[in-house]
């Protein structure tokens, strides 16, 4: 059984307070406005929640992923676009870093991110591409010690406050998906140009644009890992990344269940609580049993990529669960608000929104489906 | 897929499951297709299955059982149901006799029965709470048993009654002052041969056909003072002393199913070709299965942490309704995705996933039904 260590229940204890105090009494104002809740990141900051499982020398907090996968549960249980803008510099932006950047990048590119004094993002999907990764058209070609960088990036997440991006552009077509490489680009950069922020159902307190490079020059040693490797540092971080967006959908579900509890105690109808009708506790029952089911797999999932052991199934399974979990929760909850569910008074109707992200980003459902299929054949034979 | 967790098992619990494994694919596999064909109950292998230590799992070695865990308990009805899952309830319904034994017999009750019992020579074991008129309403039953003397007199009728037909003892419960309602109820050790206790006729069923379910009736049946179990008025605590565990098990049960069935839909998948293609070469078949492994997956996760929840708190009602709500809803949607993936076949008696498909229905109903399982979860909520 997962027992939290006393390490985890009080980085738990200490995200929730974050959240309860800081988070959710101004989410829904930031979510009006489509305001970057910048104060709030900067909270996150001092928590450490940046880099979480990033080593200490490298800036980060040296936790595990398990705290990281709990961190991002209860910072989005307060405000889900700040969950995505942690779990972007966390698991898109710090993981591939830590993992592939030479010591001499790792100054660079990892540590001030890592502690937060600086935001990254993860530039993959095209506008042309999304799930497809291995079509990008995006190109980078050598010339003398620079690299140079022609073509659009779609749905960068912390696109307008980012300090930097991991770019993955073809630099072998021939290769196909092999000749895709990375590339740390710092953000401005001349020959970079974002799109216009997109106006998005949820999650609009972050940032989500295009970029655009039209001959984008960037020092040879800017490369992350080896040239052709792109591919595979993208599909080993989505991994990672997809316990984040579980992590996310698990406390958007959380805190839409908390708000239905909360109303179906307090709304009477017929003379009574509306908690009293077998209705509504048949749902409050199925929408807890499917959080707690989608917790433990999102557990296991951050315990085995911790363990060193392979993870793709179950982080996919994990990502799956949680998100159609995420958005049964926040449909259900609106149902027990009724019409106070659907207008901005109550946050059950902003849950509704942010959770449907989750079904997409970072591997849709369909994608994570085929990931699981192909895990399990695999082992089959 | 069962022992890939971050939960690490002990020594004593893999050997359990090593065990429950290998006497499921040699002993109880092969003989499930036709023993549910014919209705048959798995008499030969209550023996064996006693003497390996499968009929008192939880129950302290001091008491003759092997005592383990509820965590080994649910690993080995989960492989069991995976061969056969009448063998598992059997089983499961043998263990629930054993821990009411070990738990609120006196000593010498334990000696005369629960030994000799463990040692596979008094058949299989009852629990005879049911009746006709109640089902998840315990509280309701009308059958009595009145003290005269040293003797109490049992009158009533119990239904829904696994291995009624197949046991030496049954434990049953009877009102011994109905004015007290459920405060009113006390269990008591029923010889089988006592005269006035007679066995219907087993009832045909559409899953578990190889499991015995009877009812059984009491007519001025003779019970010794000595062979009630605890005190008067215990009865009702005694009923529901095992509730969480029976729900995990059954949960378990659920979970051997559905990975059962899974199985049973990649073989038939991989095998299978339509338009010049694999069954399992077709996205539609693949979501399905992803699916499956899905709610196999977190089935288990769920059955596991009540289980441990179980051992290490002894607080698990939340948990457990969870994990028996969650597996068994899971248990019939993966048996219908599987027998879907099998078209024709899958609905004729040549494939075990016809049997997995009617089998699976009943972990929905029994031990507590999917509605009660969310009421027993709501309520948790609201307090």
């Amino acid at each position: 059984m997962f027992q939290l260590s006393e390490t985890h229940e009080m980085l738990r204890k200490t995200c929730r307070d974050l959240a309860d105090k800081e988070l959710a009494p101004k989410a829904a104002h930031h979510d009006e406005k489509h305001l970057f809740p910048g104060e709030q990141v900067s909270k996150l900051r001092d928590l450490g929640l940046m880099g979480v499982a990033v080593s200490p020398e490298d800036g980060g907090s040296g936790l595990d992923n398990l705290a990281y996968a709990i961190a991002m549960e209860e910072i989005s249980r307060g405000c889900a676009s700040t969950g995505v803008v942690m779990s972007v510099n966390n698991s898109l932006y710090c993981d591939p870093v830590m993992r592939f950047a030479n010591a001499e990048q790792k100054k660079i590119w990892l540590e001030p991110f890592a502690s937060g004094q600086k935001l990254g993002c993860f530039a993959l999907s095209e506008p042309g591409n999304g799930s497809d990764a291995g079509a990008a058209r995006c190109i980078a070609e050598q010339d003398g010690d620079e690299w140079i960088l022609n073509g659009t990036k779609a749905w960068i997440t912390n696109g307008y406050e980012a300090d930097a991006a991991i770019v993955f552009a073809t630099t072998d077509r021939s290769m196909k998906h092999k000749g895709i490489s990375a590339f740390l680009v710092p953000m401005p950069t001349p020959g970079l140009s974002l799109g216009k922020k997109e106006d998005k159902l949820g999650i609009r307190a972050s940032s989500t644009c295009n970029l655009i490079f039209e001959d984008c020059r960037i020092p040879a040693e800017n490369m992350l890992g080896e040239p052709g490797m792109g591919f595979k540092i993208a599909m080993g971080t989505l991994d990672g990344g997809r316990i984040g967006i579980a992590g996310q959908a698990l406390g958007i579900a959380q805190a839409a269940f908390e708000a239905a509890v909360g109303y179906a105690k307090e709304r009477e109808a017929f003379g009574k609580p509306i908690s009293g009708l077998q209705a509504i506790q048949f749902k409050l029952a199925d929408m807890a049993t499917r959080i707690e089911s989608a917790r433990l797999l999102t557990w296991k999932a951050a315990c085995l990529k911790d363990s060193g052991a392979r993870y793709t199934k179950e982080a996919a399974m994990a990502k799956l669960v949680a998100s159609e979990a995420s958005t049964y929760v926040a449909h259900q909850a609106i149902q027990v608000f009724g019409g106070n569910g659907y207008v901005t008074e109550y946050p059950v109707e902003r849950y509704y929104r942010d959770a449907r992200i989750t079904e997409i980003y970072e591997g849709t459902s369909e994608i994570q489906r085929v990931v699981i299929a192909s895990q399990v054949l695999k082992s089959m034979s | 897929m069962f022992l890939n967790l971050p939960y690490s098992f002990s020594d004593e619990e893999r050997m359990i499951h090593d065990a429950a494994a290998s006497f499921a694919s040699s002993e109880v596999a092969p003989s499930a297709m036709s023993r549910d064909a014919e209705h048959r109950f798995p008499v030969e292998l209550l023996k064996p299955l006693a003497e390996l230590g499968f009929f008192g799992i939880k129950v302290p070695s001091e008491h003759g059982g092997v005592g383990s865990n509820t965590v080994s308990y649910a690993i080995a009805l989960a492989k069991l149901a995976e061969a056969c899952a009448s063998t598992c309830v059997t089983v499961a319904v043998c263990n629930l006799f054993a821990d009411v034994l070990s738990h609120f017999a006196n000593e010498e009750q334990r000696e005369r029965y629960l030994k000799p019992y463990l040692r596979g020579k008094l058949g299989a074991g009852t629990f005879c709470l049911s009746e006709p008129g109640n089902g998840s309403d315990a509280s309701a039953m009308k059958t009595s048993a009145t003290l005269d003397g040293d003797t109490y007199i049992l009158n009533g009728a119990k239904q829904w009654i696994t291995n009624g037909a197949f046991a030496k003892a049954h434990i049953v419960f009877a009102k011994t002052a109905p004015e007290l309602g459920k405060k009113g109820i006390s269990a008591f050790i029923v010889d089988a041969d006592s005269d006035g206790v007679s066995v219907g006729y087993p009832e045909r069923k559409m899953g578990l056909c190889s499991s015995n379910t009877v009812g059984l009736t009491f007519d001025n049946v003779l019970v010794p003072a000595a062979n009630r179990i605890g005190e008067e008025g215990m009865g009702y605590r005694i009923a529901l002393a095992n509730l969480d565990g029976g729900r995990i098990g059954i949960a378990a049960q659920a979970v051997g199913i559905a990975y059962s069935a899974l199985q049973e839909g990649l073989r038939y998948a991989s095998e299978r070709k339509v338009f010049n293609q694999r069954i399992v070469d077709f996205q539609a078949s693949q979501f399905a299965i992803a699916d499956a492994a899905c709610d196999i997956e977190r089935s288990w996760l769920l059955t596991m942490q009540a289980a441990v929840a179980r051992d290490t708190t002894g607080k698990s009602a939340r948990l457990s309704s969870m994990a028996k709500l969650t597996a068994s809803e899971s248990a019939c949607r993966v048996a219908d995705a599987m027998l879907q993936l099998h078209g024709g076949y899958g609905y004729v008696e040549d494939y075990a996933i016809e049997r997995l498909y009617r089998d699976a229905r009943v972990t929905r109903i029994y031990e507590g039904a999917s509605e009660i399982q969310r009421l027993v979860i709501a309520r948790d909520i609201l307090s």
